[in-house]
């Protein structure tokens, strides 16, 4: 069964005066078949450890391991971290203009798999699953992420987690900007992923309205750097009701 | 309206807006516009339109020592049925009409041409097929002119392939019709040692269009100068470009689009690659918008992904308004590296770093290729385009 292990994960970014360190010893596991709500307020350094673990240039870890499957992932390029079995759908996917959507699709099916999908099949293959996430059929043929909308891009971040079917999924506050339809095509396709039983998934949120359609195993309050509190479902509803409050008092330290 | 991302590796753009009552992008040159090369001096290289080309390179194509060999170009057109293929002395009237030659090698490539080739497409004809022109240099010395005329509301593609050996000093000239459309695609395919110096006049009718593709992967030197005007209201020029310059290449492209005619528009793409020590593009882009020039509508931008360290790009777009009763006139250049948030988000699908710069720099060229519109060119330009990749990237 597929594991990822995080442990004492420190990290940091250059800024205008300087170097910052954003994470400061995250602790977490993570098994295939398991969902884990990440939440935290604004700053508190969830984005940076979904980065950090796709292996973005500019976060710089300088302390702790990251492994999959006992696997050292923080010796692997940004390449080779996803064909390992890494996939991280990200807040602001980037544009790629001249690259058509079924193009970009196909290369990256064929890098991950190993082998180039055999066309009819792989054809079919992209066309239910964009008949799941009420996709037109004509985006195949649009640039990456170029003039598509917010949910759009959404749509096609989780289209491609459905193709490329990963052992963890990190999921970079996909409920943001969405409207409560979108949400729900979404999350959908989250759970269509998550009912396989083979892929583990950390929920990145700043929200508790995801975690109506994608129930978490586990949740963690991330604090300044680190997690504050784990528990069940039911510090979602905790935090509902309380916000993040408690977490915060004392600043998100700088 | 200039926007500019410099890179500190040899690169510059700079870029102005004008508002004149003289000409400066007529003033800067160093002579006035002459058939004759008498009337250009000898350029020494710091002239405005020289200062880029380094002329030692030009094998004497600006000095008047390089002499025409004789059997150094082949040329053969296939054209379509309907279309007349003529071989005329100098002195058809047809010759010289879209244009003058603005500077000396251009000048001397008139000046020392003894036939010239006409290719008229007679009005009111479409053709299906396009007409192809195949220049295969064989390592000579060439002076050369080509005409193509289109009649009223002929519509049709021309290629004009180089490839091969050459020192090539030659003109065209594109005349439309009222109301034509021409689709021009000029490849140079060179080989690596090759010279190329011309300039492409066209002279757009009333309500014509012109569309244009000039490619440029080849040639130790190259230098064109596109040049679009109007002979009536409601033309329309797109002159699209695309170069790919490699290490020791020299590829310069300057063009001019003369709003001397009102309600006329045009708009001018021009991206480049380059990779490789010394490899070096110069983009010139001029448009002028002149006083009676009312209604224009203009835009032009250049693009430059510089693939490697040592690579050279000058952008200079050059915009000059003599009148403010115009629908709209911007420019834009940049050069920049590779996209960091474009190859990161590749890798992240597996991609390896080489096939998703691959990937960039193809959709960064498709864009423009896509608009060509013939497959067997743009299937030809994609596979050169991963050829050069293949080779570096």
């Amino acid at each position: 069964m597929a594991t990822l292990e995080i442990r004492d994960l420190h990290v940091t970014v250059e800024v205008e005066n300087g170097t910052k360190e954003i994470l400061k010893g995250v602790d977490l596991t993570v098994k295939q078949g398991e969902t884990h709500a990440i939440m935290g307020p604004n700053g508190s350094g969830k984005s940076t450890l979904a980065y950090s673990l796709a292996g973005h240039p500019k976060y710089t870890i300088t302390e702790g391991t990251v492994l999959l499957d006992g696997e050292d992932v923080l010796e692997m390029s940004v390449d080779e971290r996803a064909r390992a079995g890494l996939f991280l759908a990200m807040q602001y996917p980037v544009e790629v203009p001249g690259v058509s959507v079924s193009n970009f699709l196909r290369t990256s099916a064929t890098a991950i798999r190993g082998e180039a999908p055999k066309l009819r099949t792989w054809v079919k293959e992209v066309k239910e699953a964009m008949q799941h996430l009420n996709m037109d059929p004509a985006f195949a043929e649009r640039n990456v992420n170029e003039g598509f909308s917010g949910g759009e891009k959404k749509r096609h971040e989780i289209l491609q987690l459905e193709l490329l079917k990963p052992k963890i999924a990190i999921l970079d506050e996909t409920d943001s900007g969405l409207d409560v339809d979108a949400l729900r095509v979404v999350s959908e396709g989250v759970n269509r992923v998550r009912e396989t039983g083979e892929v583990g998934t950390l929920l990145i949120t700043h929200y508790t309205r995801i975690l109506r359609y994608i129930k978490p195993d586990h949740v963690h309050v991330f604090a300044a750097g680190r997690i504050a509190e784990s528990g069940g479902p039911e510090l979602a509803d905790k935090l509902e009701a309380e916000g993040y409050e408690a977490y915060t008092k004392g600043g998100v330290s700088a | 309206m200039a926007e500019a991302q410099n890179i500190p590796v040899g690169s510059t753009t700079a870029g102005q807006i004008a508002v004149a009552a003289e000409s400066t992008v007529a003033t800067r040159m160093s002579a006035p516009p002459s058939f004759d090369v008498a009337d250009f001096p000898v350029p020494h290289g710091r002239e405005e339109e020289w200062r880029f080309t380094p002329l030692e390179r030009l094998r004497g194509l600006h000095d008047g020592s390089a002499v025409a060999t004789g059997d150094g170009l082949k040329v053969d057109i296939d054209a379509p049925e309907g279309v007349v293929v003529e071989t005329v002395g100098r002195d058809d009237a047809r010759i010289g009409k879209a244009g003058t030659p603005v500077d000396r090698v251009a000048a001397q490539a008139y000046s020392a041409f003894e036939k010239a080739s006409v290719v008229s497409v007679p009005k009111e004809t479409v053709l299906s097929e396009p007409i192809r022109i195949a220049v295969h240099g064989e390592g000579g010395i060439a002076y050369g002119h080509q005409v193509i005329e289109l009649g009223a509301f002929a519509e049709a593609v021309v290629v004009i392939d180089h490839t091969g050996d050459a020192v090539l000093a030659a003109n065209v000239d594109y005349i439309l019709g009222d109301g034509a459309k021409l689709t021009v695609v000029s490849v140079q395919d060179w080989d690596d040692k090759a010279v190329h110096v011309g300039q492409h006049n066209a002279l757009i009718g009333r309500d014509a269009t012109f569309k244009s593709f000039v490619v440029t992967f080849g040639g130790d030197l190259v230098r064109l100068h596109p040049r679009v005007s109007y002979a009536g209201t409601g033309g329309e020029a797109e002159l699209f470009g695309l170069y790919f310059t490699d290490a020791g290449q020299h590829q310069e492209h300057r063009l001019l689009v003369d709003h001397n005619t009102p309600h006329c528009k045009s708009n001018v793409a021009y991206k480049g690659a380059l990779q490789g020590d010394d490899a070096h593009a110069v983009w010139i882009g001029d448009v002028l918008i002149e006083a009676k020039a009312e209604g224009t509508d203009t835009y032009e931008m250049n693009r430059n992904l510089v693939l490697t360290d040592g690579a050279r790009v000058d952008s200079v777009p050059n915009l000059e308004i003599e009148t403010g009763e115009i629908v709209g006139a911007g420019h834009a250049s940049a050069t920049g590296r590779f996209d960091d948030e474009q190859l990161f988000y590749l890798m992240a699908r597996g991609i390896p770093a080489g096939e998703a710069r691959r990937l960039v720099v193809r959709g960064f060229f498709a864009e423009l290729v896509q608009q060509i519109g013939v497959d067997d060119i743009e299937e030809r330009l994609l596979t050169k385009i991963d050829e050069e990749l293949e080779a570096s990237v």
